[in-house]
């Protein structure tokens, strides 16, 4: 994930609302090594393969986030509606998404399990956005997130949004994960 | 300005006087728990971190209960269940529940409570949503993910922003007589949305609340996380003591929310005015009552999980099923193996549980999580292709137990009782009024 404030860019995988972890990764896949290099890679592989066909890469639908055959997409930014992230606690969910070559998402809300694993585990940075931009933003578009001026640049459409400021987990996101930020503050060794 | 019962115990545990919603604290946790999914990634990220001669903060803290992947032939599975049984041993770890031995407990959230880690006051993680089933213990208890839980294992802390409660108020002096704790918890998620309780507790309270048994207790605040809760809680009272004393001897404190705590929202609602409740396919907050859905067409009934596969859930299902023949597929998949064993000796009229269940032709399953979330393609119950389960359990998006081109419909266990019976979408009302007379 990146550590710094620098701008993030690529295209966009537009998805709806309550995308839920058994959706991100079927529960069927859980069991990879996350350790092992060549193992993990499983999970960009089937990383978003439980969401509806039709659901997958809106509006146009039945666009998987991973080729057949791929470990890595080709896109870097999910825009989703609310609640994304709801269900289970597996943190296979914000890491399969990055192993998947995600960088962030841009969504109106989390659910709240999915956003802290995503922030302590420095998987990818989970912004907020004031208004549901799923039906604005399409599947395949070029994205840049400034991360000084909290704004979404929709570079295909020549629109902007702004999005919300990190906030309070922002020293976590910063230091790249819940490791780094307490060994920076001296809690853990 | 008094506090509620969850500010009280992350101030406590975090050694301040006082805290407030949305302050970020540091807290010292009693017991974390983890299982055979989460618990390898864990314990990998741990000595990737602490080194790998690493020793865990306190190993009468750490429990670790295998139950998500246990009876299939899946090799991963299989081995992720040794990378626990390697970490236990090199950590010497005493609350290992290990696959194949007489201490296999099964489902997680059920063996907290029978196996005595479940107490009031106390702050508890586990690697799984619905660690949040705890709190039923008048305790902080919730859900949290693999690198959480091995800075856990490191330092024994983890930090928590302090979150606004929504007070729910039972009124009434018992359930009626058709009514489960699970009809309540999916009128209320209905109600409020899968995302109603984001960030925040959910509090059951009220005159109600009383008439509910531990197990009942456990299942509200067990789908406190399909409303995206934090955690659900219950302030204890005799009837959690009876049931922490039987378990263990460890001291605990009991904490109360302040008559002058401050709530997020009220929500009141009548046990005598809720009737049997549905949710719907793909979401848990797609409601309806068991009566509206009436006749709808169903393939498998399934009665498990730690939402609903408790003895008194079987208690309940077997009132139904008693004297019948099921005309769907009907797996029974006791949570523990307690349970398992209770299903042998507890009678209903003069015959055994597991009895009346085999004599109407349900499939029987090993104390396990099974088919609540799917699994690998050999689990007991799952669903393997596009057909319709009403189930006991607690999550029904797309493809939660197996295919996604299956549907799930949630219900209390009397409700997949009755419609097990019939054969499709049944209000369980019919059979109970037959009971009762």
């Amino acid at each position: 994930m990146s550590k710094n404030t620098e701008p993030i860019k690529g295209k966009a995988f537009v998805l709806g609302k309550n995308i839920d972890t058994d959706q991100i990764i079927p529960a069927a896949h859980l069991v990879y090594s996350l350790d092992d290099p060549e193992e993990r890679k499983l999970y960009g592989k089937y990383a978003l393969s439980g969401v509806p066909s039709e659901e997958s890469g809106l509006p146009q639908g039945n666009i998987p986030l991973t080729k057949e055959g791929e470990t890595e997409s080709e896109f870097s930014i999910i825009v989703a509606s609310d609640n994304f992230g709801c269900g289970s606690s597996r943190e296979h969910a914000p890491a399969c998404l990055e192993i998947a070559g995600i960088k962030a998402i841009v969504t109106p809300s989390y659910a709240r399990i999915f956003y802290r694993n995503s922030v302590d585990g420095g998987f990818l940075i989970p912004f907020e956005s004031f208004e549901d931009l799923s039906k604005e933003v399409h599947t395949g578009d070029e994205l840049e997130i400034d991360q000084e001026n909290h704004v979404l640049k929709n570079l295909t459409q020549s629109k902007e949004y702004n999005i919300k400021p990190l906030g309070s987990v922002a020293d976590i996101v910063h230091a790249g994960g819940i490791f780094e930020y307490a060994r920076k503050h001296g809690m853990v060794a | 300005m008094g506090m509620t019962l969850t500010e009280k115990i992350l101030a406590k545990h975090s050694g301040k006087d006082r805290v407030k919603p949305g302050d970020n604290v540091w807290v010292d946790v009693d017991v974390l728990m983890t299982h055979d999914v989460c618990g390898p990634p864990a314990i990998g990220i741990f000595h990737k971190q602490f080194g790998e001669d690493a020793k865990v903060w306190d190993k009468e803290k750490l429990v670790i209960i295998p139950d998500h992947y246990i009876f299939t032939t899946d090799k991963y599975a299989n081995r992720n269940v040794d990378v626990l049984r390697a970490f236990a041993a090199e950590q010497d770890l005493p609350y290992f529940y290990d696959v194949g031995t007489d201490s296999y407990k099964g489902v997680c959230h059920v063996a907290l409570p029978e196996e005595g880690f479940t107490r009031p006051g106390e702050v508890l993680f586990g690697t799984d949503s619905h660690t949040c089933t705890a709190g039923a213990f008048g305790q902080f208890a919730t859900g949290i993910g693999n690198t959480d839980a091995a800075f856990i294992m490191g330092t024994g802390k983890l930090w928590v922003k302090v979150p606004e409660t929504m007070r729910f108020v039972f009124e009434g002096a018992s359930l009626p007589p058709y009514l489960m704790a699970k009809d309540i918890i999916l009128k209320i998620i209905g109600d409020i949305g899968v995302d109603g309780a984001t960030y925040r507790t959910m509090e059951f309270t009220g005159p109600g609340i009383k008439a509910l048994t531990m197990e009942d207790r456990m299942t509200l605040t067990n789908m406190a996380i399909e409303a995206g809760g934090k955690n659900g809680v219950v302030e204890p009272d005799e009837v959690t003591e009876a049931y922490v004393k039987s378990r263990t001897d460890k001291p605990y404190e009991k904490i109360y929310s302040d008559p002058d705590a401050n709530y997020y929202s009220e929500h009141f609602y009548n046990l005598e005015e809720i009737v049997p409740m549905i949710a719907k396919p793909h979401s848990p907050d797609n409601k309806a009552t068991a009566e509206e859905l009436e006749g709808e067409y169903l393939d498998r009934a399934y009665i498990g999980s730690c939402t609903g596969g408790k003895l008194s859930d079987f208690r309940a299902a077997a009132e139904i099923i008693r004297g019948h023949k099921v005309k769907l597929d009907t797996y029974i998949v006791p949570a523990t193996t307690e349970i398992a064993r209770a299903l042998e000796t507890e009678t209903l009229y003069g015959t055994k549980l597991i009895d009346i269940f085999r004599e109407a032709g349900c499939k029987i399953g090993n104390a396990s999580c099974a088919a609540c979330l799917g699994g690998p393609s050999d689990t007991f119950g799952r669903l393997n292709q596009e057909e319709v389960c009403i189930s006991s359990t607690n999550r029904n998006y797309p493809g939660r137990m197996g295919s996604k081109q299956a549907s799930v419909y949630l219900a209390s266990p009397y409700t997949v009782a009755a419609s097990a019976v019939t054969g499709v979408i049944t209000d369980p009302r019919v059979f109970i009024q037959q009971t009762v007379i």
